[in-house]
């Protein structure tokens, strides 16, 4: 197939002007909360208290009042969210809002869910890979 | 910043979405390729929601800068990211992340593809070299990936072969010519990447 002249366009080869690879040297310390909440994108996170129950984000004193960017992101978390769609819904940067949930996460007032697929590596394992890949044949 | 302001644009409600006593299990897949190749369109092909745009503000090396060794200039600049969901069972949720394929957006993607699937890299054959950032940065990281060439009408059609020579990708490494307007086409590629993990993923 390569030996076959071709009067078509070529298409240009990975590598061919290629410096060597480089791995960056990037550390991981973004995502983790001061009390080690993982916060990826893809991490639930859902309000602790009934959502009648707003005296406290509403009655704090001026210094303890809750700011209204923290009281959307615990209206919005009346559901199950991800850590990504309250960013995207509230229009703030992913790194803001991972920092706005650390404190909300350290203040009891939202839970951080594990994504169920962590341990070690993070890396999904088998069963898991399985069990997308029928849900991915039943659609 | 006196209100907040959001829309929710949740059309159907899913019954893990209203419970918050548990979460279901939340995986994701990442879409990476050059601008305009057709991640976006490929994440709306399968995603039940409309999908959502988030942003990462973020501090870029400057563009003379390639090697991160170096301290490099720094500039601020804001990266969208785009992703959509598939409920897959009543307690397991895929998201799709489709992110920009450059180089200088390689900061963003470590965070993204930690507890990662997988990646799919999608190919344009008419600007090939925008996708070789996004091999090289999941070949450096281990993460499995597949490659998915989205055919657009109208541009010359290439074999597999032709594609995985050009990429100089092994032979295991699924390479598929596919379009990703059809949902049909999207799901047959995220299937093949997901069973490529599954190949590469230890007993």
């Amino acid at each position: 197939m390569s030996n076959a002249p071709r009067n078509r366009p070529q298409l240009p080869v990975r590598g061919g002007d290629r410096k060597p690879a480089r791995v960056r040297p990037y550390s991981l310390t973004g995502g983790r909360t001061r009390f080690g909440h993982v916060l990826l994108v893809e991490t639930f996170v859902a309000a602790l208290e009934a959502p009648e129950e707003r005296k406290e984000l509403t009655n704090g004193s001026l210094s303890t009042k809750v700011m209204p960017e923290l009281r959307a992101i615990v209206e919005l978390c009346r559901r199950m969210r991800t850590v990504a769609e309250i960013a995207a819904l509230l229009k703030m940067p992913l790194g803001v809002v991972r920092v706005l949930l650390s404190d909300l996460a350290d203040q009891g007032k939202i839970r951080v869910y594990g994504t169920g697929t962590g341990h070690g590596t993070g890396r999904p394992d088998r069963a898991l890979l399985e069990r997308v890949l029928s849900g991915l044949r039943r659609l | 910043m006196d209100s907040v302001v959001f829309e929710d644009t949740d059309e159907d409600l899913r019954s893990w979405q209203t419970d918050r006593t548990w979460a279901p299990i939340a995986t994701k897949i990442v879409v990476a390729g050059g601008f305009g190749v057709g991640k976006t369109t490929l994440v709306t092909a399968v995603s039940e929601i409309t999908p959502l745009q988030t942003e990462a503000l973020m501090t870029e090396a400057s563009e003379e800068t390639d090697d991160l060794t170096a301290t490099p200039g720094k500039s601020t600049t804001t990266v969208a990211m785009d992703f959509g969901r598939i409920t897959l069972d009543d307690d397991l949720v895929l998201y799709l992340f489709g992110t920009p394929g450059q180089q200088r957006f390689w900061f963003m993607w470590d965070d993204l593809v930690r507890g990662a699937i997988g990646a799919v890299v999608m190919a344009d054959t008419r600007r090939l070299k925008d996708c070789f950032p996004a091999l090289d940065y999941f070949e450096s990281c281990g993460l499995p990936y597949v490659v998915a060439v989205n055919h657009f009408d109208g541009s010359e059609r290439f074999e597999p072969e032709d594609v995985r020579e050009a990429l100089t990708i092994p032979a295991h490494i699924p390479v598929m010519i596919m379009d990703a307007r059809r949902r049909i086409s999207v799901i047959e590629t995220l299937l093949s990447l997901v069973g490529h993990a599954l190949d590469v993923t230890p007993e």
